[in-house]
């Protein structure tokens, strides 16, 4: 049995695992040549957006340096912010929860419904509330959760997963949004078109009525600043406000890691999130509450702090910048490996190069199939090029595959393949005498090419390579010895 | 100057042409050009993959080939192992906690440098044709390998070069900041993921009709080279190194 | 409390290395540069491209541009402290409700009517964002957004190109809700939309000082 102490930071539970090791999951979706079509076609279109609006700005490396910076100085002193933001949160009429993983929270969020003795809330998308799986705690409990934000609309009525940090339903083109909605829209026009403002306004017509009536909200916060106790949503299309201002109660679900130290530092985080996120300049709506204000909005304000792993993550050294993120999405869209298999490879409600290091940050490199995520990347460095707040993710997806060696070391298991490379590797490579002496059999490699002076099959892990390459006929002598044998003639 | 060579093991196995090419360059310079000898590999498929101990006596190799007062500058035909020397050299020391090694690796990082970046910064070549007498009547088009553009932020220098190059025509290549798919042990370990990247690398080559692409780092090249050569393409791939070592006396034929 | 206590023991051991913040280099930009002619064009530029319907005027022009916007309109909301002269000139066949302390309009109200006057707080050329704060001439926040056309007056004087500078004429803690063009999605292959939950129309009047 093991023993749990208090403060010992603990796994995260939820939709936080890949269900299958990523390569089995990536082989499915690369199978699918529409999802790949559409992922294309999106990921490159908010490259594009990206590109141009951040290169409008002449201060944006200076704006990455602080926005790094800040959240560093957050995950420092992160006791200190917490508490200092409970107390303006509380002072200005609001009431804080906390909540040690999944379950807890959950609980909480449901107790605070039946409170006000409602069967249906209206929800504006939160990352938060994915994780933990919340919509499908509030269904068990009876307690319909409608989904607001058009592409998680989309991800709700086609009973399907979410894809994307940003954009759910990346994986879905116009005409299958149409389909879906002429499915599972009973009130639709069956003239529907998949024309984008069409299908906009199909969803206006949708929600109106609950947005109008719907009596409690609930959120995720985007921002929480410490020193005013001011929460913060970004948002675009509206669906955002009218759950933060028309209910009579909300309740927020956030991440510990999102407080910032002050309410200065929106000053940085507003130009860096939506310019790295729909490569706007700006996002239509943002919408910042302080507790409750008498007479604007609502008037019963609850907000739930979570942990959920995030200590766990905190406590790794070389990798708690991954808790700096804010959820941009601009290393999914800019990640070649996420443009051919999409979100749904991940496992995790958090896909792309964010999703393979914060996924087994947060449940432990030993859960279920996590150990597969840091795999799944070239470390091309595309995504620490656009990360808005500069985390290192090759370096930490490097940090994690040592990881999840290492936990495999102590294991009474026979070698792989892959440790029995790694190993005769070290040797070969740890000096230039042994790799001179292996370089002597590259006469061998000729043979095995033949005379096509290529290598077409290889045996083993190595066999993917030669599924789809070639590998050259070697050379008859190595640099090395041809340099020696000039330097012997001189 | 004296210039160390590091040929990196890839070269040195596979494609000791590149780095004759690397040496006739520095020489054609005036340069002397040592070959450190106990030298063979940055460690960078270890550290990639995971294995941390094990790459552990492949750097500490490195860095004693490499940590002595016997030459000025270091030089590597390849931009992902100089990133390696200078970047993941000292965060391997780190976490294995050898602050010994941390420092030696520091002095070596600071003074290896990738091909282009050795003859564009410290040389100050800007005209191949000019400065080198490379010649080379093809077309050709470009590949930027990734931890050259990101970890060494090289930008155009290895293309410039390329440009400068006389009788060459250079094609771009559409798509060209994108990873070509190799990234080490992941075209094992993910080898259908690789392959659809290096799908599009493929097509992408062979929509600019140039009879070759290049690119600054061996490993990427044969991967993309690989790929050509298994889809039945007609242009193969070619280290820079060759192409600015070819002069109208002894043109490089590939 | 035990998950309070149980959480900040966690964070403490998880920090147990001890990780020294570092200074936070503020290195962009906090001041403008541009003359104030040039930052209204700015503005005017950015809110043209988010597809909002801009105009420039003398504050003493403004009520016949109101009156000419909401033409259409039968039912006007506006917040009690909304300055009245912007409202003379419309016609008598304009229905106008002040929303305030007084008599707050229900939901259902706010939906009935066709468009919404407000003033704001304080506009980011650059960005193209306008702020309302909840002050009097600009009201609660419910009614900007259920009617479906805002139009939202811009003193000049309220102006200012960056970020940084807004944030220092803004009181954080106030309800604010920043406006940056029409509601929109890019929900759809990433392609902007705009019109969805929030006002479809945004017309906004950008009036210099007398
Ligand atoms: S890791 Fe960086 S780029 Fe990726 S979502 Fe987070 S903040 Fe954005």
């Amino acid at each position: 049995m093991t023993h749990v102490f208090l403060g010992m930071p603990a796994a995260g539970q939820g939709n936080l695992h890949a269900s299958e090791p990523f390569p089995q999951a990536a082989h499915h979706e690369l199978g699918n040549t529409q999802l790949r079509a559409n992922l294309r076609h999106a990921t490159h279109t908010i490259r594009d957006k990206r590109l141009k609006v951040v290169g409008e700005l002449p201060d944006w490396e200076e704006l990455r340096d602080a926005g790094e910076a800040i959240k560093n100085f957050s995950m420092a002193t992160l006791e200190q912010r917490l508490e200092e933001f409970e107390r303006n949160f509380t002072a200005a009429g609001g009431t804080i929860h906390w909540a040690r993983d999944a379950a807890e929270a959950n609980e909480i969020v449901t107790a605070l419904i039946r409170e006000q003795q409602v069967a249906e809330v209206v929800k504006v998308k939160s990352m938060a509330t994915q994780e933990i799986g919340l919509n499908e705690h509030l269904e068990a409990q009876g307690i319909d959760a409608y989904e607001t934000d058009l592409a998680e609309l989309i991800v709700q009525l086609g009973h399907d997963k979410p894809s994307h940090i940003l954009v759910p339903a990346i994986h879905r083109n116009r005409t299958e949004v149409r389909d879906i909605f002429l499915r599972e829209m009973p009130e639709v026009d069956p003239e529907l078109t998949d024309d984008p403002p069409r299908l906009a306004e199909a969803a206006r017509r949708h929600l109106r009525k609950k947005f109008l009536t719907a009596k409690v909200a609930i959120s995720g916060a985007n921002f929480a600043l410490a020193d005013t106790g001011t929460l913060g949503v970004v948002e675009s299309e509206g669906n955002g406000r009218m759950c933060l201002t028309l209910p009579e109660t909300l309740i927020t679900v956030m991440g510990i890691e999102k407080v910032l130290p002050s309410w200065r530092d929106l000053e940085v985080f507003m130009q860096l999130l939506p310019r790295s996120s729909t490569g706007e300049r700006m996002n239509p709506y943002s919408s910042l509450w302080t507790g409750v204000t008498p007479g604007d909005g609502p008037q019963n304000v609850h907000l739930i702090l979570l942990d959920n792993g995030r200590t766990r993550a905190l406590s790794d050294r070389v990798a708690r910048s991954a808790l700096n993120c804010i959820r941009c999405s601009a290393c999914m869209n800019v990640c070649p490996v996420y443009e051919r298999t999409g979100g749904h490879a991940y496992g995790s409600t958090y896909p792309g190069p964010i999703g393979a290091i914060l996924s087994p940050l947060l449940t432990g490199i030993e859960a279920e199939e996590n150990n597969s995520l840091p795999y799944a990347s070239s470390l091309c460095g595309a995504c620490y090029e656009a990360c808005p707040v500069k985390i290192n993710i090759p370096e930490i997806l490097v940090h994690l595959r040592a990881e999840d060696v290492d936990s495999r070391r102590g294991q009474a298991r026979l070698p792989s393949q892959m440790d029995l490379l790694m190993k005769g590797g070290s040797w070969a490579l740890g000096s230039g005498k042994h790799l001179g002496l292996l370089e002597k059999a590259l006469p061998l490699g000729q043979l095995a090419a033949g005379r096509r002076k290529k290598i077409k099959k290889l045996p083993g892990i190595a066999a993917g390579w030669t599924a789809s390459r070639d590998i050259p006929a070697p050379p008859s002598k190595s640099f090395r010895d041809q340099w020696n044998a000039e330097k012997r003639s001189q | 100057m004296r210039i160390a060579l590091f040929a990196t093991c890839i070269v040195d196995a596979m494609y000791p042409d590149t780095a004759h090419a690397t040496v006739k360059i520095l020489r054609r310079l005036g340069h002397e050009v040592i070959f450190p000898e106990n030298q063979a590999c940055c460690g960078q498929m270890h550290i990639n993959s995971g294995y941390m101990p094990e790459a552990l006596p492949v750097v500490e190799n490195h860095i004693s080939a490499f940590d002595t007062e016997g030459y000025d500058v270091a030089v590597a035909p390849s931009g992902s192992c100089v990133a390696s020397v200078r970047h993941q050299h000292g965060f391997l020391a780190d976490r294995l906690g050898r602050p010994d090694l941390k420092e030696r690796a520091a002095r070596v990082g600071a003074r290896t440098y990738e091909l282009s970046q050795l003859l564009t910064d410290v040389l100050g070549i800007t005209d191949a044709a000019a400065e080198l007498g490379s010649y080379f009547p093809q077309s050709i088009t470009y590949h930027p390998s990734c931890h050259g553009m990101r970890s060494l932020k090289l930008e155009d220098r290895q293309l410039n070069l390329l440009k400068s190059v006389a009788g060459i025509t250079v094609n771009e290549l559409p798509e060209a900041d994108q990873c070509c798919g190799f990234g080490g042990t992941f075209s094992i370990k993910n080898s259908e993921v690789s392959s659809a990247m290096l799908e599009d690398k493929v097509k992408n080559i062979c929509s600019t009709n140039a009879s070759l692409c290049a690119g600054g780092d061996a490993s990427c090249l044969m991967h993309i080279g690989g790929g050509l050569s298994r889809s039945g393409a007609k242009p193969t791939t070619l280290h820079l190194a060759n192409i600015l070592a070819s002069t109208k006396d002894e043109v490089f034929l590939p | 409390m035990r998950a309070k206590e149980e959480i900040l023991g966690r964070i403490r051991c998880a920090l147990g290395d001890g990780p020294i913040p570092a200074e936070i280099p503020r290195a962009y930009r906090t001041g403008s540069l541009l003359p104030d002619d040039e930052v209204i064009e700015l503005l005017v530029d950015r809110l043209v491209d988010y597809k909002a319907g801009v105009l420039v005027l003398d504050a003493a022009q403004a009520p016949q541009a109101v009156a000419e916007i909401l033409h259409a309109a039968r039912t006007v909301v506006y917040p009690q402290g909304l300055d009245t002269q912007l409202l003379g000139a419309l016609p008598e066949t304009v229905e106008l409700i002040a929303d305030g302390r007084q008599r707050q309009l229900s939901v259902a109200e706010l939906d009935q009517a066709d468009a919404v006057i407000t003033s704001s707080a304080v506009s980011i050329a650059e960005s193209g964002t306008i702020i309302l704060d909840g002050s009097a001439d600009q009201g609660r926040r419910a009614i900007s957004l259920v009617p479906d056309h805002h139009l939202c007056v811009v003193p000049a004087s309220t102006i200012v190109q960056l970020l940084p500078e807004a944030m220092e004429r803004l009181t954080i803690t106030r309800p604010l809700t920043w406006i940056s063009g029409p509601s929109a999605t890019s929900d759809i292959e990433l392609e902007r939309v705009e019109g969805v939950h929030g006002p479809r129309t945004l017309d906004v009047l950008i009036l210099r000082d007398a």
